[in-house]
């Protein structure tokens, strides 16, 4: 009796917490305990996958690096020429007066610990010096920019309000976003792969357009095209190399309308020393044209009239009200470190959602129907009891998905269904070893005894390893399939306990206490 | 109400041979479809590319949506309907990954429109890169590997009580394969020695229970791919999962025989081995026969009414369990004799004596 007691304390110990986080699902206002959540395949929305080229970032600090080098190679008068060629990963510098090697590695060791020397070639009389970032500083460069990228990207995103979006780190330089419910697809991938790097620019007016445009581009000017496509194309610019100031020195970033033109534009604020640099940049530059690059693509040149105090500045383009709005908040996210590329996108439209929800839960119910008819043909009374517990089955995991905060997905409604079928199996070794107990000419009571005893173990073995299936499932899967996993592990464990206490109890306070002599089975 | 009279005898050991003809005929078949096949039909999960479903709100021409798919600038692309007749849904597939960023759903749905003259709407993306659908195929290759594994050291490890052997083989197998994986060994070629590996290893450790139900598992995913790819279907996420569910599920048969050919070994330790594995089979084949009736019930369910979604899931797994139920009778117990005939009839009476003990410690395990 004491043994009995415990199995029906544990059996309401699971039942009341079951349906305590079942019902809101069913009715959200009842408690605050959370809702089962939907896969973005049932709910629909949008699956990123990015792809952060941090190779990308390490080139950058090495252009950081290079500016810097030279600086200093001027600064201690060691004379050198730049040797340039196409491998960005590497610098090269040529010492013109060999003596100047110990001094030269020297400035590295003592300034640029980010720096190893590749190598020293002697060639007529002349030193070439390789170098490039040390294996830590590249994978730090590499590191930061993916933890940069994240959390620009979850900025951008909050802005852009999104209810309960995830956005993590997945393996070393992948970034993954789950958007539920999003509708706009092409806004938010445009707010999130943008890489939204604003930089300040000098036009170059000393050399001739034209003549770079046929190729020879002078030293330290480049040639960047316009964001309006215009008849004959971008109009392209030459601009200077050097970035006077960029979107780091940004304090805000707002939308305005100009009054009389009635067309939105950006106004930016710049922080006290983007401010400052602003201020001095304009005063030694009047009348040239200053140029607003974003993403390497020229917005506006205007001529610098003045010098510009108080640090802000408008970036116009022909925006729409909502094109405008984005850029604020992108350039108030600040920049990706590097590019990001969508290598993996799965959207699904709220409508499909809805379908694949009607036709899950409505293969559900039909599958749930056959099976129960067909248990209660086979075993009658005992069939009765076995409904009773898988009704009870679906009941558990539904209140598992809901306390565990798991996922429920298309494959995941298949897992269930797949679960009412499996979990009869439980039911069906005992009932057919209970029959074979009363062939033998046992009681009832001793048949119910020997026949769950027997039966234990065998559904222990053979649910285990549909367990371990579905473990390994979880560990690699993603989205719907983990949905999968989930459900089936739940199931599996749900049908072991409803097999194995909840029938057991009813069967021995319907049979055995009341020590019936005939059993319907 | 019973669908298989208690007492029933058939001779399926006695008739053995058929099962492993019909065996071996299918994994011919299913061996020689992936192979003039070039292997499986690899979907965009796997072998990128991009899927875009799309519903228009009345009745369009193909030729119009093609159009309008060419305006949009999609090239390489193939077309189907999807779903009913009625639903005007369709599925514009291609193996070259699409850059659907910058206004791609809306571009599309303009020129889809302007063509067909009905309203259409995006209903589903689907884009894979080709590193992603590169890591998604190792990482279901390396889920199959582990599934087989870790279950067949849980059946050594529980019939035989050879927890130690099993799994310091299963480490090693482990170990080798992550370390060989690094230094861009081909993955399949790899995993294929691995489970070569294992069952000859089980085989020259005489783990028969654990060599029985591995060789009914290989035989059933190999049947289930071979039948999934003759009818010409596509291997996407979803359907790794059927197949790992079926390893679990055929197993799950397998291991109820299992149980009671270990019983009644015990209980009738001087009966022949063929009698007490027949004995076995025919004691549990109701359970058998049932639990695979109402799992298929629930299955056809869902691929009828399921929708298009979930259709090659759910038929993958029916197919899983008509050969899982199948295997767990005519391959993993019969398996069983096949080891035992490989040791002089002595070694067999002292293997049997042993039985006592073993259950001696299973008792106290209890």
């Amino acid at each position: 009796m004491k043994w009995l007691s415990w199995r029906i304390l544990l059996i309401i110990a699971v039942i009341i917490p079951a349906v305590v986080y079942v019902l809101p699902t069913f009715k959200p206002t009842m408690w605050p305990y959370n809702q089962i959540n939907l896969g973005l395949d049932l709910q629909g929305g949008m699956h990123l996958s990015l792809d952060v080229q941090t190779e990308k970032a390490v080139e950058s600090t090495m252009e950081r690096t290079r500016s810097d080098l030279r600086g200093r190679l001027r600064a201690e008068r060691i004379r050198s020429v730049e040797v340039s060629d196409d491998n960005t990963h590497e610098l090269a510098f040529r010492l013109i007066n060999p003596d100047d090697l110990t001094g030269f590695r020297n400035l590295v060791e003592r300034n640029h610990s980010e720096l190893r020397i590749l190598s020293e070639d002697e060639q007529n009389g002349e030193i070439i010096v390789r170098l490039g970032l040390t294996d830590d500083t590249a994978r730090d460069v590499q590191r930061q920019a993916v933890r940069q990228a994240l959390e620009t990207i979850r900025n951008r995103i909050d802005e852009f309000g999104v209810a309960e979006p995830d956005i993590r780190v997945e393996g070393d330089r992948r970034i993954q976003v789950q958007l539920p419910g999003v509708t706009d697809t092409d806004r938010a991938k445009e707010l999130i792969g943008r890489t939204a790097m604003l930089e300040f620019k000098l036009v170059d007016d000393e050399h001739s357009l034209q003549r770079a445009l046929d190729g020879n581009v002078p030293e330290g000017s480049e040639i960047l095209y316009g964001s309006a496509e215009g008849e004959e194309g971008r109009q392209p610019f030459l601009v200077r190399e050097r970035t006077i100031l960029s979107g780091a020195y940004l304090d805000n970033a707002r939308v305005q309308i100009d009054q009389q033109y009635n067309e939105p534009y950006v106004l930016i604020d710049f922080n006290r020393e983007g401010a400052r640099i602003f201020e001095q940049v304009t005063a030694e530059n009047v009348r040239n044209r200053l140029a607003i690059v974003l993403d390497d693509r020229v917005y506006s040149a205007p001529v610098i009239q003045e010098r510009i105090a108080g640090g802000t500045a408008r970036i116009t383009g022909n925006f729409s009200t909502q094109e405008a709005r984005d850029l604020a908040i992108v350039l108030r996210a600040g920049a990706l470190p590097a590019p990001v590329d969508i290598i993996e996108e799965r959207t699904v439209g709220p409508s499909l959602g809805q379908d694949s929800i009607r036709q899950g839960l409505f293969s559900m119910l039909v599958g749930g129907i056959l099976v129960l008819t067909f248990m209660v043909i086979y075993y009658r009374a005992a069939g009765m009891i076995a409904n009773l517990a898988l009704v009870l089955n679906i009941l558990l995991i539904a209140a598992g998905l809901a306390a565990f905060q798991a996922t429920l997905t298309l494959p995941g409604i298949a897992g269930i269904i797949l679960t009412i079928g499996i979990a009869v199996d439980a039911n069906v070794i005992i009932f057919e070893r209970v029959r074979e107990e009363l062939r033998l000419g046992r009681k009832v009571a001793s048949a119910i005894e020997a026949g769950f005893n027997r039966a234990t173990l065998t559904i222990m073995d053979a649910n285990v390893t549909t367990l371990i299936a579905a473990v390994v499932l979880f560990q690699f899967g993603t989205g719907p399939v983990r949905g999968f996993a989930v459900t089936l592990s739940l199931g599996v464990l749900a049908s072991m306990f409803t097999a194995l206490v909840v029938c057991r109890q009813v069967m021995e306070t319907v049979y055995v206490s009341r020590r019936m002599k005939t059993i319907s089975i | 109400m019973e669908l298989i009279k208690p007492g029933v005898n058939i001779d399926f050991i006695g008739r053995r041979k058929i099962g492993y003809i019909i065996s071996i005929v299918l994994i011919a078949a299913a061996i020689l479809t992936l192979i003039v096949n070039k292997g499986p039909n690899f979907g965009i999960d796997f072998a990128g590319g991009t899927i875009v479903q799309v519903r228009f709100d009345g009745a369009v021409e193909l030729d119009a949506v093609r159009a309008g798919i060419a305006e949009a600038g999609l090239e390489g692309v193939s077309l189907q309907t999807f779903g009913a007749e009625d639903q005007n849904e369709f599925l514009i597939r291609t193996q070259a990954v699409l850059d659907t960023g910058d206004a791609f759903a809306r571009d599309l749905t303009a020129e889809l429109a302007a063509a067909t003259g009905a309203e259409a709407e995006i209903r589903r993306v689907e884009m894979v890169g080709p590193q992603v659908g590169e890591t998604l195929r190792e990482g279901a290759l390396f889920a199959l590997f582990y599934a087989l594994l870790f279950i067949t050291i849980y059946i050594s490890g529980r019939f035989e009580m050879k927890w130690m052997v099993s799994g310091i083989t299963a480490g090693i197998l482990i170990g080798g394969v992550v370390f060989l994986s690094r230094l861009q060994v081909s993955i399949p070629l790899l995993i294929l020695a691995a489970i070569l590996i294992t069952l000859v290893l089980f085989w020259q450790l005489r783990l028969r229970f654990a060599m029985g139900a591995s060789v009914a598992l290989i035989h059933d995913v190999t049947i289930t791919v071979g039948i999934f790819t003759m009818l010409g279907k596509e291997f996407s996420l979803p359907i790794i999962a059927a197949l790992l569910t079926i390893i679990g599920y055929s197993l799950n048969d397998t291991i109820i025989v299992f149980d009671r050919i270990r019983e009644n070994i015990r209980r009738y330790s001087t009966r022949l081995l063929e009698k007490n594995i027949n004995n076995s089979i025919n004691e549990t084949l109701n359970r058998t026969v049932l639990t695979s009736s109402t799992t298929l019930l629930v299955l056809l369910a869902l691929l009828f009414l399921g929708g298009d979604i979930i259709h090659d899931f759910a038929l993958t797994l029916i197919i899983g369990v008509i050969i899982g139920t199948y295997s767990s009778i005519f391959v993993a117990s019969p398996m069983l004799l096949l080891l035992q005939g490989t040791m002089p009839l002595e070694e067999e009476g002292e293997g049997l004596e042993d039985e006592p003990v073993e259950s001696g410690t299973e008792a106290a395990a209890r």
